[in-house]
């Protein structure tokens, strides 16, 4: 009992223990995260890309405004 | 990642964040003081847990080996691709945490004695599985290699896990089962350690299905791209 040894103080290792258990399982699920949000971006720029060509022309063309012709009669002497 | 997730997996997730915080919690506040180690004896708790799910997934891992094998199916290709990285991870982590727990107990960071280093060859082993399918480009022969080698790899988790109780001395303490050896640490688990501990289990169990689930669906997405890859440059 006179020999018993106090219980050492180790609380640093269990901080650090909980700390890098924590970042590495942080850092893998933004991993994950990172890894999906890239891939939609590259699946929907793919996607832009293996439009026909005819659809895509349909959306970025836009209706043409009738354009005003000046002709000799209208010009002033 | 939150567009068109299903919603059985957001609530996964959640439970899985909340199970965590509630293993954390359990583990630093309730749990009794070991009085030989300290409180660096907390971390016992998500050592031994990481190192199940990390052998789960190992394990896990041979399945979809075996299937995609008979069947060809590259979805088992990506399921079995799912277990091995999430494994990895979690097993390192409990190498790191055990390194840890080990510098208090064993007065050094690593002792090279048959847990730890069946442990260490185990993780290697799997490291090299993804440099094994990232110098292969062609899919199915990189499945192909994938899955035999998995199925390799995985006999180095049971010999992992009997080493402590094949050999007559090591350092590392058996908590399950009985031992022939005689460790230097002796663990006298109180019946509080014990429930804690399989509560830790039980939740880490529960965030690996839920990485698992989150990996497949990434997977899926990769596969996708790789096809409209392949469709644009035709």
């Amino acid at each position: 009992m006179f020999f018993q040894e106090a219980t050492p103080d180790t609380s640093g290792y269990m901080i650090a223990g909980y700390a890098i258990a924590f970042i590495i399982m942080g850092i893998y699920v933004t991993s994950l995260y990172l890894r999906y949000r890239n891939l939609n971006r590259d699946r929907a720029m793919l996607e832009e890309l293996d439009k026909p060509v005819s659809e895509v022309e349909a959306t970025e063309t836009k209706p043409k405004k009738p354009v005003k012709t000046v002709t000799k009669k209208g010009r002033k002497k | 990642m939150q567009q068109n997730k299903p919603l059985a997996l957001r609530i996964l997730d959640g439970i899985s964040i909340l199970l965590i915080g509630i293993t954390t919690y359990l583990a630093l506040f309730v749990a009794p003081t070991e009085v030989t180690m300290g409180a660096v004896q907390r971390v016992f708790y998500i050592h031994v847990s990481t190192a199940w799910v990390g052998m789960l997934g190992f394990i896990a891992a041979v399945i979809p080996s075996i299937i995609y094998l008979r069947t060809k199916d590259m979805k088992w290709d990506r399921i079995e691709v799912a277990a091995v990285e999430i494994s990895s991870v979690f097993f390192f982590l409990a190498i790191v945490l055990g390194s840890i727990w080990a510098r208090p107990a064993w007065n050094a960071w690593w002792k090279w004695e048959a847990r730890l280093t069946t442990a260490a060859i185990a993780e290697l082993l799997y490291f090299a599985y993804f440099m094994l399918r990232a110098g292969i480009d062609h899919p199915e022969r990189r499945a192909n290699f994938g899955a035999v080698y998995a199925l390799i790899a995985s006999v180095s988790i049971p010999i992992t896990f009997m080493s402590i109780r094949w050999v007559d001395r090591t350092l590392h303490p058996v908590v399950f089962g009985v031992s022939k050896a005689t460790s230097e640490i002796e663990m006298a688990m109180t019946f509080d350690m014990v429930k804690i501990l399989l509560f830790a289990i039980f939740a880490f169990s529960i965030v690996f299905i839920d990485l698992f689930w989150n990996r497949i669906r990434l997977g899926d997405l990769q596969d996708k791209v790789e096809q409209l890859k392949l469709k644009v440059t035709s």
